[in-house]
């Protein structure tokens, strides 16, 4: 049996429920083992780099310290943010040996070793390389025919530091898109920023940027985007009736995980992936309007 | 009728500041900028800045430090890293800006905005329970940014409760956060990570090229 650890992050605990709820089933019905790292803490995100960048990596470090206690399976970090910062913070630690002594002292005063052996994982790689697409395939049982999906990586899992497909031409969600029985729409701006942070902070360029994403999806004819990461979710979702409001255009897409529709895809229920869980559903057969 | 003088004499410049910037973790490179403007035109947000990201690491190398503690841009970037890949010059911009973010809060030289509030206080709160809890860091995230955006966001709360995505009263916490206490305590006494004048190991990508 595969056996992964699972690092949630605070967002899968809250407004990204529908992604922890489809990932579980998923991989569940996959018959791989997620054990949830005890006790971990927030990865930091960008907030804790802009205040302190040595805490930000130590706060960071623990998380992966803690991992190194286990038999050595990979971490898998669905948020594009907490990968991120998981996998920035081990880059660093190897690239600069003055930080690593210092996060290393400070990680033992807790008794907690840091060797860097962890490897950090996004579920969308997991899913495509470890189990493969002709094994996945196999387990389709429920094809998404017609349904035209935005593939929309967003920036994290494309860059800088662990691109899990060509960072300038990403295939692999496309090749999910098709596996699940859909189609990948041609999408110009997979991975363009979603404005991030910027949707709660300065709402004039934030959801500019979420505006660029959805009208360009409304322009594909697209019946839904799918995301592999929950701020990027939350971005393109939540905003759009305040969008409407604002531009007067009809920019109202349905957004779900790249989960929600493989799992769907393989035959599990509406319910088991969180679709009701979303503020609109898109029009898939089996699901309620 | 007053005016203001809009150039620097050169002894008004902090000789410096590149310097500093230079010996944080990510800042190595910035010698290496050739001024190509690529950083500038791939950013997504460049047009919304008071200075293009070309325009910040040039004015560091050139001194420049009130003016570029002092921008806005270094909080409204995403940090999307479109820059720091593009970068012919392999210059992290993305960390740049964070050392100027960094920089900026702990000479009190930023602008007081919504954003770098919004950073002190996740800080706080990442510290207090060891993780974040959305609901309340939104709260405060749209009181800060004025009663008007506090009341808009009240019909969007009420849905994504209504979906199961958002609970009011419930706080996301660690168990062991004495734990967590003791390695951010342990971090902060004790000199400042700073890099030795001359990396002690060859950075990957530019250098390793060069020395190759
Ligand atoms: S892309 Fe790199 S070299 Fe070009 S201006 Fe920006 S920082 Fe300088
Ligand atoms: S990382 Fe920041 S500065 Fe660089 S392109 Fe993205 S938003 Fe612009």
């Amino acid at each position: 049996m595969r056996e992964y650890l699972y690092y949630p992050g605070c967002s899968l605990k809250g407004v990204g429920g529908p992604y922890e709820q489809s990932l579980l089933s998923a991989f569940s019905k996959l018959g791989v083992k997620l054990t949830e790292i005890a006790d971990w803490n927030c990865c930091g995100a960008t907030a804790y780099m802009s205040v302190d960048a040595n805490m930000a990596i130590a706060l960071a470090a623990r998380n992966l310290a803690i991992a190194e206690r286990s038999d050595g399976q990979d971490i898998i970090a669905p948020c594009s943010g907490c990968y991120l910062s998981l996998t920035k913070a081990k880059a660093m630690l190897e690239q600069y040996p003055e930080l690593r002594a210092k996060v290393v002292g400070a990680l033992g005063q807790a008794s907690l070793r840091y060797t860097g052996r962890s490897n950090v994982r996004h579920p969308l790689e997991v899913l495509m390389t470890d189990i493969g697409a002709k094994e996945l395939k196999k387990l389709v049982t429920k094809p998404l025919k017609n349904l035209r999906v935005v593939p929309y990586y967003g920036c994290a899992i494309l860059r800088p530091y662990k691109a899990v497909s060509d960072p300038y031409a990403p295939t692999v969600l496309e090749e999910m898109i098709s596996l699940a029985g859909a189609t990948p729409v041609d999408y110009p701006y997979k991975g363009r920023c979603c404005g991030g942070m910027l949707t709660s902070g300065v709402q004039t360029v934030g959801l500019r940027l979420a505006e660029i994403l959805l009208e360009a999806a409304k322009s594909a004819q697209a019946d839904v985007i799918v995301t592999t990461c929950p701020l990027c979710h939350y971005n393109l979702e939540c905003y759009q009736d305040k969008l409407r409001k604002s531009t007067g255009k009809d920019l109202g897409v349905p957004v779900m995980y790249f989960t929600q529709m493989l799992g769907l895809a393989m035959g599990l229920s509406e319910e088991e992936v969180g679709m009701n869980r979303l503020l609109r559903k898109p029009a898939i057969a089996g699901v309620t309007a | 009728m007053d005016l203001a003088r809009t150039i620097k004499y050169e002894e008004e410049l902090d000789q410096q500041f590149a310097e500093r910037i230079a010996s944080e973790p990510g800042g190595e490179g910035i010698w290496d900028c050739i001024q190509c403007g690529t950083c500038s035109a791939i950013c997504p947000v460049s047009i919304y800045m008071d200075k293009t990201p070309r325009r910040i690491i040039g004015l560091i190398r050139a001194g420049f430090k009130d003016e570029v503690l002092s921008s806005i841009s270094p909080w409204i970037c995403t940090s999307c890293y479109s820059c720091t890949v593009d970068c012919p010059a392999k210059i992290k911009i993305t960390d740049i800006m964070f050392v100027v973010k960094r920089m900026a809060m702990q000479e009190k030289s930023y602008r007081r905005f919504v954003i770098p509030d919004i950073e002190e206080e996740f800080v706080k709160m990442v510290r207090k329970n060891g993780r974040l809890t959305e609901s309340k860091m939104g709260i405060k995230v749209a009181r800060k940014s004025g009663i008007g955006n506090l009341l808009s966001m009240v019909p969007l709360a009420w849905k994504l409760m209504r979906h199961d995505r958002l609970k009011l009263f419930h706080t996301e916490r660690m168990t062991n956060i004495d734990e967590l206490r003791t390695i951010l305590e342990a971090m902060e006494t004790g000199p400042r990570v700073t890099l030795p004048a001359k990396p002690s190991v060859v950075p990957t990508g530019h250098h390793q090229e060069v020395t190759a």
